[in-house]
């Protein structure tokens, strides 16, 4: 019993340790460029396709859970993933794998906005 | 800052404003960065326990708990409290999933006052649609590289 409590604080740390370390990474490289939200997000989630691709980013997801998974480099590691999967079955699923892993993010955030959009007026930023 | 030709305007004007520019606080941006974006994926955990204790697994957990954190993403934009997060935390709240949900709800409410198919739709991806195209196409040469080695 005890050793199961220590074992949930211990996936809790490491996706606060990793989780964290990606997006400090993000934001030294904005403190020392000018990339903007958008270019910070694709090359993050470029650089989770490669890093999946090359056997990297499976480890880290394996390792840290949700530390790995929720940073956008995690859609990434879906997509790749997804292509990879896809790959093992055939030609047709090696094109349609990766979105089609992605599919839940991309409904989620269509939907969800799209229903925010509804209810919500667009308020005048407080600064 | 010499010279007045038409051609240096611009560098000069920019390297006024970099003398005017606050200096960025390295060390306080990188701390609240990580501690935002630690948070974020704390709370991902949370959730990824809370379904799998609810009984999902595999791909369905993983998706599960995406879909559960973009809804709060969109919630927290839609309540206008998201901004006031990012504003502390910088890249601890673009990079998670939240962000990216943030980027899709933003702009959709924003933009609804230019109509619903040419304001909210259509603006609904002006950063996402960036993500999803480079997302799709370098999935597809990632399956198509598995595919024929």
């Amino acid at each position: 019993m005890g050793q199961e409590i220590l074992l949930i604080l211990l996936a809790y740390v490491k996706a606060f340790a990793v989780g964290g370390a990606i997006c400090l990474i993000a934001q030294i490289i904005i403190n020392f460029t000018d990339l903007t939200a958008g270019k910070i997000l694709v090359y993050f989630m470029l650089a989770g396709v490669v890093l999946t691709a090359i056997g990297v980013y499976q480890p880290l997801v394996e390792f840290a859970g949700a530390g790995a998974t929720v940073p956008i480099s995690g859609f990434g590691y879906l997509l790749a993933s997804g292509a990879m999967k896809g790959a093992e079955q055939g030609f047709f699923q090696a094109i349609t794998g990766s979105l089609a892993a992605a599919s839940a993010g991309v409904t989620a955030a269509v939907v969800f906005s799209f229903i925010m959009a509804i209810i919500f007026k667009s308020r005048t930023k407080r600064n | 800052m010499t010279g007045k030709t038409r051609d240096n305007y611009n560098e000069n004007y920019l390297a006024y404003v970099k003398t005017q520019d606050p200096p960025t606080k390295h060390f306080k941006n990188c701390l609240s960065a990580f501690g935002v974006g630690g948070l974020i994926c704390c709370i991902g955990q949370f959730i990824r326990f809370m379904l799998e204790y609810a009984g999902l697994s595999g791909d369905e957990l993983a998706g599960c708990t995406s879909i559960v954190l973009i809804f709060i993403g969109c919630l927290l934009t839609g309540l206008g409290v998201y901004d006031r997060i990012g504003r502390h935390a910088g890249a601890g709240s673009i990079v998670p999933i939240t962000g990216f949900a943030n980027s899709v709800a933003s702009p959709a409410i924003e933009f609804k006052t230019e109509g619903w198919i040419y304001g909210m739709a259509a603006k609904m991806f002006t950063v996402a649609g960036a993500i999803i195209v480079f997302g799709v196409f370098s999935g597809v040469l990632v399956g198509l590289v598995y595919l024929f080695i």
